[in-house]
């Protein structure tokens, strides 16, 4: 226990007095003395161990080699040493029996969120549910326009939809109608497709309209609307609309068109193992066939 | 330094005035060598209890598998999200200090806290290797030669073995303890445990042989807050200065004036594992370990006085002492208001705790609604909502739960990744399952904007019941 003071001499001050307390010229308790000669050694070491400096360009790099980049880096390298058996295994086995595989599955479901949170969701969306507005197909219904097996769905991400860069990109169009059918005739044809799915419409116009169906659109669509998926043909029998589905916007698909585009990722961006993942995970969303 | 230059300012760093305590006997003494054989034994040997689960479990009694996140327990075994029966035992541990600190004040500090059983320990050590009080004060004052040399390194080898086997027990509660024996000694094990227990050793080495006194005085916030816990009714250590004084060699008694008991033989100074004198009153530093009664008792004894000049006794006590009355009996200190109403709560939260760990389901589930997007819209007009379903197999057997949901007639549930209503879930295990509630074209739920839902999960086997209520969004019209 400390003592008590046994000097009766009047303590040392420093001579700065605010409002007649004055302040004691007291030593500094030596374990506070020593952390603080050993925070500016430590201080020293800081400024030669690590970038300290700041210079026109960049600062200092410190003996140690230490930033943040590099560290960054080597945690990315890490990672795919660590996932390098996982993903050459993904990337061989046979595509189909991937969900079946609860290990792999596990993975490629992980590993393909994270793929489509960087490379899918700038279109169809965080959540996957698409936007109508732009044409970006929801990937949660079971309404596919190119398929929805693994397999179907797989080549759509390798090669995209109408593009130049990937040759065996899923290619089809729909011709402008506006440059073929008049005005009556393209209000007609609307009317059919409207009836086809149930909405409300103008019966007689739909009746007229069915034999333009027939004739012009059918030949993908089919005779029922039901589409083709292996024309990219959308369903027009059910209650999903790509672009919308009221009278104003069937009418300006039908007059002008739509020519809905998607990059090829397999390849260039994507490696198989990732491709397939991103599969995986879109496949198990919810309308996976 | 300052008495010897007159205008040098005082030094502001006090050094530590070494203890030695003395050995001593007695009943307090024997009581705390117990205390200290059970407190020691459980935390060396538990991890080595072994308690058969079954293949897919871990065979040790107690074991904090951080890894997997469980807590085993002998026949309980704690998921994560029971933490409260953690939160409970804390909250029970804090109130049995209140009970114990209002009824017998630091009884804790000076019987149970790790710090003052290894801190015994290691004076038992010190003493068996350097001699009692007096060899020990001889060998602090000398100068260092081969034998104070040989004393000194032996007793902190054997500190040193001590602290080792204090942090190497400590580890072998989070993993499994023969393995890992094994492990530490091929050098296999996880750093993670080498260090702990470099740091563990670290701690006990200092603050049972080195800090000592100093932790419970200068770094321990518990004998602050205990005072708001000590009332004029609890029993604290104390000294009956109405019988003990005036003491012999004091100045009172050389005027002829009548003497007290206390013969000033500083036996209660020189066993305090504190080193203070507890005739001075009740201090701060006390740990109430009762060392002191068990030598006062033992002199008075020997010059043929009654025991209890040192002893457990409350404030109101002295005040009935010195009008003459005898004591309080001691149930009449432990039996108030305010102990009793510890116990009662201490028992509620208790009886609370075991009431829920048998009732508590051996499944569980978890529904977060997938909002974005609210709902799907199906190819047949059907609206679809999304639900990510944490589905917990507690049991140490597959179980596989059958789902149904209730709110609405229309309303039917379908999972992800297979064409039945029902998954299997592996044992101990969690699985993390998609579930679609959907609501046909037209009906209700479909065009409402928000509907209650109850989504229910059913162990197959055991029929045991489990659920959890959401809502599922329509379309809104």
């Amino acid at each position: 226990m400390a003592k008590k003071p046994t000097n009766n001499q009047e303590p040392d001050t420093t001579g700065h007095e605010w409002d007649g307390i004055q302040e004691y010229n007291n030593p500094l308790p030596r374990w506070w003395l020593w952390l603080f000669y050993a925070t500016i050694v430590w201080g020293l070491w800081y400024v030669i161990a690590y970038p300290a400096w700041p210079l026109i360009n960049e600062a200092t790099a410190g003996y140690k080699g230490w930033s943040t980049r590099a560290n960054v880096a080597a945690e990315i390298e890490a990672a795919r040493e660590a996932n390098a058996e996982i993903n050459a295994r993904l990337a061989s086995v046979e595509l189909e029996a991937i969900p079946a595989d609860e290990e792999l599955n596990t993975y490629a479901v992980s590993a393909g969120a994270a793929v489509y949170r960087t490379w899918c969701a700038q279109c169809h969306g965080s959540g996957a549910a698409g936007v109508k507005a732009g044409g970006y197909p929801n990937l949660l219904d079971n309404d596919w326009l190119w398929g929805g097996t693994l397999e179907d769905i797989h080549y759509t991400i390798a090669h995209g939809i109408r593009n130049e860069e990937d040759p065996d990109a899923r290619w089809s169009q729909m011709p402008a109608y506006g440059d073929i059918l008049d005005s009556e005739g393209i209000d007609q044809v609307v009317n059919y497709v409207m009836s086809l799915s149930g909405t409300p419409q103008d019966a007689q116009a739909a009746a007229a309209g069915e034999e333009i169906f027939l004739d012009n659109c059918a030949a993908c669509h089919g005779e029922a609307g039901g589409g083709d998926i292996y024309q990219g043909a959308p369903n027009l029998a059910d209650a999903i609309w790509l672009y919308g589905g009221d009278y104003e916007t069937i009418r300006e698909t039908v007059t002008y068109s739509r020519f809905g585009v998607m990059p090829p990722m397999g390849g260039a961006d994507l490696s198989e193992a990732e491709t397939r993942a991103v599969a995986v995970y879109v496949h198990q969303l919810g309308g996976g066939e | 330094m300052a008495d010897s230059q007159p205008n040098a300012p005082q030094s502001l760093y006090a050094a530590r005035e070494p203890v030695f305590p003395r050995k001593v006997y007695g009943k307090f003494r024997n009581l705390k060598w117990v205390i200290m054989a059970i407190t020691l034994g459980i935390y060396y040997l538990t991890p080595w209890i072994r308690w058969d689960r079954g293949p897919t479990l871990p065979d040790q009694a107690v074991l904090v598998d951080l890894a997997n996140r469980r807590f085993f327990f002998f026949w309980i075994e704690i998921w994560p999200h029971e933490f409260y029966f953690i939160a409970g035992l804390l909250v029970m541990a804090g109130l049995g200090l209140f009970l114990f600190t209002s009824a017998l004040g630091r009884v804790w500090c000076g019987y149970a806290c790790p710090q003052t059983v290894w801190t015994d320990l290691f004076i038992l050590v010190e003493r068996w290797i350097e001699g009692d009080r007096n060899a020990r004060l001889r060998l602090h004052r000398q100068k260092w030669d081969i034998r104070k040399a040989r004393l000194r390194l032996t007793k902190w080898l054997t500190w040193l073995l001590i602290a080792v086997a204090t942090g190497g027990a400590w580890v072998f509660y989070f993993t499994d303890a023969p393995t890992l024996l094994v492990d530490l000694f091929t050098l296999d094990a996880h750093p993670i445990a080498y260090t702990t227990i470099a740091i563990l050793t670290g701690t006990t080495f200092f603050f049972g042989g080195f800090a000592r006194e100093q932790i419970c005085i200068y770094a321990c916030p518990w004998p602050r807050i205990q005072a708001a816990m000590m009332d004029e009714d609890t029993l604290t250590v104390g000294y009956r200065a109405w019988r003990g004084e005036p003491r012999k060699h004091s100045e009172e008694v050389k005027a002829g004036e009548p003497m007290g008991d206390c013969i000033d033989c500083m036996a209660c100074v020189n066993v305090c594992p504190v080193g203070i004198d507890i005739r001075e009153g009740q201090q701060l530093e006390c740990i109430t370990c009762a060392l002191c009664i068990d030598a006062c008792d033992d002199v008075m004894a020997k010059i043929g006085k009654p025991r209890g000049l040192i002893d457990y006794m409350a404030l109101t006590d002295e005040v009935r002492e010195r009008e003459g009355k005898p004591p309080k009996p001691i149930w009449h200190h432990v039996f108030r208001p305010r102990t009793i109403l510890y116990t009662a709560l201490w028992s509620l939260v208790g009886v609370g705790l075991v009431v829920a760990l048998f009732i508590r389901s051996d499944i569980d589930l978890t529904v977060a609604p997938v909002r974005n997007p609210t709902y799907v819209t199906l190819s047949d007009g059907e609206i679809r909502n999304i639900y990510e379903v944490r589905l917990r197999n507690m049991k140490n057997e597959p179980t596989r739960f059958n789902f149904s949901v209730k709110g609405d007639p229309s309303l039917f549930v379908t999972l992800e990744g297979t064409p039945y209503t029902s998954v299997e879930v592996a044992p101990d295990e969690m699985k993390l399952q998609r579930v679609y509630v959907t609501a046909p074209q037209g009906s209700d739920p479909a065009q409402a904007d928000r509907t209650e839902i109850r989504i229910w999960v059913e162990d197959t086997a055991s029929g045991t019941r489990d659920y959890k209520d959401t809502v599922f969004n329509g379309r809104g019209q």
